[in-house]
Order: C-alpha cells, then structure tokens, then sequence
C-alpha cells in the first residue's frame, strides 16, 4: 500500500514539469507568470520554430513558446510590450505580445526576412529581405509598407544609426554596405567590403560602423561622417585554421571599451579593444557562433551557438565563459528582457 | 597511582605512532629533496603534455559541455586533471620502486624494526610518499594557469585530499605490484605493464564517451582501470565539485589493495640470499 502511495507521488512529481510547461504555454511566458524578477533572455530556435526563455538569474531554460516557421532576427520593441520575430518560412514578421507569449499580428515583411533594425522611432521596422534583393520599411503601427528599396543580391545584416537618420544594409553576395536615409528612403552610398558582409552595428554616439564579412575573415570599423573605412581586423586562432575564421556577429559594450565578434565555425568569440582595435583575447564557445546580446547591465554577453544548439554566457568583466546552456535547434538570434520592464508588464497585466 | 602509569603508556603510544610516522616522512621529503632532478623531472614530463600534445589537439577534438565543466573547454582544461594524476602515478611507482630497493639493500629491515605494527609502517610510507606529491601538484596547476588553465580558487584547495587520497590509492597499487618483484631491473616491466596501459586506458586523454566511440571494448576497460577514477575524482575536485560514485571506487580500490599488499608483503623476498632464510645445518 505504501508502495503504491510512494510510486503515485513519484509520477506525480514526473508529471509536474510537463504540467508546468502546459499551464505555462497556456498562460504565455512563464517567465511573466513567474513573480520572480530576473531578466530573461529570448532565443529563436531556426530549426525548432520556437524562443526558448532563458532566466539569467539562474542560467536555465525556463519556457519554450512556439513560433512562426524558422525564426532568426528577433528584436523588442523599445517598451518591451512587444516581440518582433522574423519567422522567414512564414515570410512574415511576427509580433508577440510579450505579456501573454501570444503571436497577435503577422506584419507583411516582404519574402524571406532575415534580420531587422527597429528605428529609435519605435515604429518602423527596416527588413532584409535575403531573397528578393531588398530591404522593406514596415510602419509596425499602420502594419503596412512604407517603402521598399532595391539593394545588393542576398541583403542580410540591419542597423539603423541612434539618431534614426541611417539605416545600413549588408549585401553577402554583392559585398556591399547600403547607405540608405531614412528620410527619403534613399540609397545614397554604396561601401564595398570583403566578401558575404553579414552584420553591422553602430557605436554608441553613431560616429562608427562597425561591419563583418563572414568569408572574407574581417571586421572593418567606418567613419559614418565620409563612409571610409577607418580600419579592417583580421583575426587569428593558433590551432584553427583561416577559412573556419568566419566574423559573423558583432556587439559593442555601451561603456565603449569592447567589441565582441563572433566567429562562426570558429568556435570563438574575440574580444577587440573598442580604441585601439588590438584583439585581447579569443573566447571559446559553442560550435558556429553567430549573434549575441549583452544583460541590461552589461555585465553578461550571450552568444548564440547554432550547430552545438546552445547559448553560451560570457562574464564581461572578466572575460571567461561562465556556462553554455542547452536550447533548441540551431539558435539563432537573441533578444533581452530586463527586470524592470518585465515588472512594469506584470503591474499593468 | 596506576591511572598516571595508564595514562602515560597511552600518550606513549600515540606519540610513538606519531614520531614513526614523521621519521619516515622526513626520510621521503629528505630523498625527495636530494633528488631535484627527480622533482624536475615529475613535472617536465606532463608540462610537456600539455604544452605540446594538447595545443595540437586543441581545434581537432572540439571537447563539448559535460560535468563538472559548464562550457566549452579547451583540451588543455580537460587534460589538466589527467595530468596531475600522471603526477601522482609516476610517484607512486617511484615510491614502490625504491621499496625494492630498500628491500635489496637491506635498510627495509631497519624501518621493519621498529616497534608499530607493519601494517602501519607501510601506511605510513604510502601516506608520506603521497604528501610529498602535493607541491609537485600545485607547482604543476600553478604553471598551468599559463596556458589557460584556471579552475576556481576553492578547487586548489579540494584537490589536495583528493589527490592524496588517489596517491595513497595508487601506491597501494604499486606496494601490492612491488611484492611480486624479486629483482631492482624487474622494474622496467612494471612501467611498461602497469603505468603505461593505466595511463592511456583511463579518461586521463579523452573523456570516456570518445573511447566509446572508438569502440566498447576500450571503453569497457577504461570503466575498469581504478585510474579513471581517479582523475575523475581530481577533476571534479579541482572545480570544487564531489565526485562521489569516483570517490566511492577510489575509497574501495584502496582499502581492497593496502589490505592485499600488506597481507602479501613479504620483506625477505629479493634478499641476496634465495628469498628466504637459509636453515642452520
């Protein structure tokens, strides 16, 4: 008798998390049904049509909310009520009400959209649309077109410069940084870079650009002011050889000291000095890294690991990778969610 | 007036225990010492292994997350406890090696003279030889912060018993092997025989999920070598972790080979004479 009580409770006890993970799909983000605060970090999976929820608090997988066909550039609206997936399968940009992890709108992104910028306005979406040789501005209020420009064959990487004035597309099989003003959706500059260019970030005050070739193996930072190119970093692995040395993401500490570049199926991240440009040091990570966020504080930097399925935690201040966390099938973008704002969500729920 | 007397002998004997037990720590620090080449050569030999060996290695067998690491690691983190285990190996036959030697030579009979049981004698020799490999593990991790190799600050401090719990475990080892040598130039079997396969059958090299993928029979035997437990037991250890399933089999294999060496322990064998005491006619 006592048995069988004991065997009931325990399947019980391995029912609960599946029983937690329904009620918590059920309700949205378990990560908002939670009360307890920690910024939590959302992971498009490519492969799984899914964001896995990471606390980073704890370092642990705490939801997974399915989503549209393969999901890559995911980005927050700036007052985090809304999430913004490029579901590229699904040819659309989808929008996740952040509160309750529901989809609640597909906005007409044009064909296969891969990354994205949000302009400071909080309301155009500037899309690269790989497929169709273009970048689509979405009006996110209107949920329609604004205007579509022609750039480079397979667009990819999307900034959009703090002042909102500039938005930059890379080409990968052009070679090509598209200038293009935001104002009169002009393409008014073209900078030829090395081969398939796939990122590109503004610093802080948007007097630099900082852009990566994948293939070409370099990273150059731009003078935005007369679009020349300031300098070009080439990185270097002792064991690893050249052609795996693929630069992919890139992300600028807001204190100006660091740039992280992720190197593919390098397994590396390096670590630049913002101001000099010398390479500090080179992080190892999971297999085929490609994009990255830092915490709200700045003192983490998650990266994510396509081919190894994981998301690795880099520890900014010390620059050593504190853990590599299992998520779903090919990660590919990640988007944060600070404390506050998700404190500020829940008072309003 | 006979509580005093009690009393006394008790002290007696404890500190008796005690002086035996540093006498014969002082001889190994004392041998230890006057041998520096011994001491370079106990750290040249994996200094190499990780410097040359493992920078090869390092892009090619892509080491993946598992415990007690929560990232990534390069080979020369993975190799690192390995190592400190080859560390405390060598020793250990170094140790059962000079235990030949002093049987052939005749000192064995001096220490044998004293009055503590045997069975705490050879402990006493086990534990000492084990104390004197700690600085050569912590000299061995200090230089290893140089390629990269930086476990947390409270893992210098949990490797310590652990590796002297290893050593006592493989001198064991080595005392039960040293019983069945007659002769000093034996010696060089056992390094082939016992070290060798010890060393490259265990996950000291690669973790134990790539020997299963190189086949289950060198898997199988790397699951038997105590020696994989060992380094499992250091490398949880030096990440502040408890290894406990490691600890257990360490503990085990330990009692199971000082209870045989001491019952097998026979100080006449390899003497000049035929091994055993010549009857008066």
């Amino acid at each position: 008798m006592k048995m069988l009580t004991t065997n009931k409770m325990l399947k019980q006890l391995r029912n609960l998390p599946a029983k937690a993970g329904l009620s918590a799909l059920m309700l949205g983000s378990l990560a908002l049904a939670n009360p307890a605060a920690a910024d939590m970090a959302y992971i498009s999976n490519e492969k799984d049509n899914s964001l896995s929820v990471i606390n980073l608090d704890t370092l642990e997988v705490v939801n997974t909310i399915d989503v549209g066909q393969r999901p890559r550039g995911i980005v927050f609206s700036k007052d985090y009520t809304k999430l913004y997936i490029c579901a590229s399968d699904d040819d659309t940009v989808q929008i996740m009400d952040t509160r309750t992890g529901q989809i609640i709108a597909n906005l007409p992104s044009g064909d296969d959209p891969e990354q994205f910028a949000l302009s400071p306005n909080n309301r155009h979406l500037f899309i690269a649309n790989e497929d169709d040789a273009l970048v689509t501005i979405v009006d996110t209020e209107k949920r329609d077109v604004i205007a579509q420009i022609d750039v480079g064959v397979e667009p990819e990487g999307m900034a959009v410069s703090p002042n909102g004035k500039i938005a930059v597309n890379t080409s990968e099989t052009t070679s090509m940084l598209h200038w293009i003003d935001t104002e009169t959706h002009e393409l008014y500059d073209n900078t030829l870079v090395d081969q398939r260019p796939r990122h590109v970030e503004f610093n802080k005050d948007g007097s630099l650009l900082w852009a990566s070739s994948e293939i070409g193996g370099s990273v150059v930072v731009i003078n935005t002011e007369n679009r020349e190119i300031l300098k070009k970093l080439r990185f270097e692995i002792s064991g690893i050889h050249p052609d795996r040395i693929q630069p992919v993401g890139v992300k600028l500490s807001a204190d100006g000291r660091y740039a992280f570049v992720a190197l593919g199926p390098a397994n590396h991240v390096a670590v630049v000095d913002a101001k000099s440009y010398e390479v500090i040091d080179y992080l190892l990570v999971g297999r085929r890294v490609w994009h990255m966020e830092f915490s709200p504080d700045q003192k983490r930097l998650l990266t994510t690991n396509g081919i190894s399925g994981d998301v690795s935690v880099i520890d900014v201040d010390k620059l050593k990778v504190i853990k590599s966390i299992k998520v779903g099938r090919y990660p590919w973008g990640v988007a944060i969610l600070p404390t506050e704002a998700m404190n500020q969500l829940q008072a309003e729920r | 007036m006979n509580a005093p007397i009690k009393i006394r002998k008790h002290q007696g004997g404890i500190s008796r225990y005690w002086r035996t037990f540093v006498g014969i720590s002082q001889r190994e620090l004392l041998r230890f010492v006057q041998q520096r080449t011994r001491f370079l050569s106990a750290l040249i030999r994996p200094l190499l292994w990780l410097v040359v060996f493992a920078a090869g290695f390092r892009a090619v067998l892509g080491v993946s997350i598992m415990p007690p690491y929560g990232t990534y690691i390069t080979y020369q983190v993975y190799i690192a406890p390995g190592l400190v285990a080859m560390i405390l190996l060598f020793n250990a036959m170094q140790s059962a090696l000079s235990m030949v030697y002093d049987r052939e030579m005749g000192s064995m009979k001096v220490l044998l003279t004293s009055p503590p049981p045997r069975s705490f004698l050879l402990i006493s020799k086990l534990v000492a030889n084990a104390l004197v490999s700690l600085p050569q593990v912590m000299v061995f991790l200090l230089i290893a912060l140089l390629v990269d190799v930086d476990p947390p600050l409270i893992g210098y401090l949990a490797v310590l018993p652990a590796a002297l719990l290893v050593s006592v475990m493989l001198g064991a080892i080595g005392l039960f092997i040293s019983t069945f040598i007659r002769q000093l130039e034996n010696f060089a079997g056992v390094m082939n025989f016992v070290i060798f396969p010890m060393f490259f059958l265990s996950s000291a090299l690669y973790p134990l999920w790539k020997m299963q993928e190189a086949g289950i029979l060198l898997h199988t035997v790397c699951q038997l070598n105590p020696f994989t437990y060992g380094v499992e037991l250091i490398r949880f250890s030096l990440y502040g972790e408890l290894d406990s399933h490691s600890l257990m089999v360490v503990s085990g294999i330990t009692l199971a080979f000082l209870t045989l060496a001491i019952i097998s322990f026979d100080p006449q064998r390899g003497m000049k004479s035929s091994g055993k005491p010549v009857p008066k006619a």
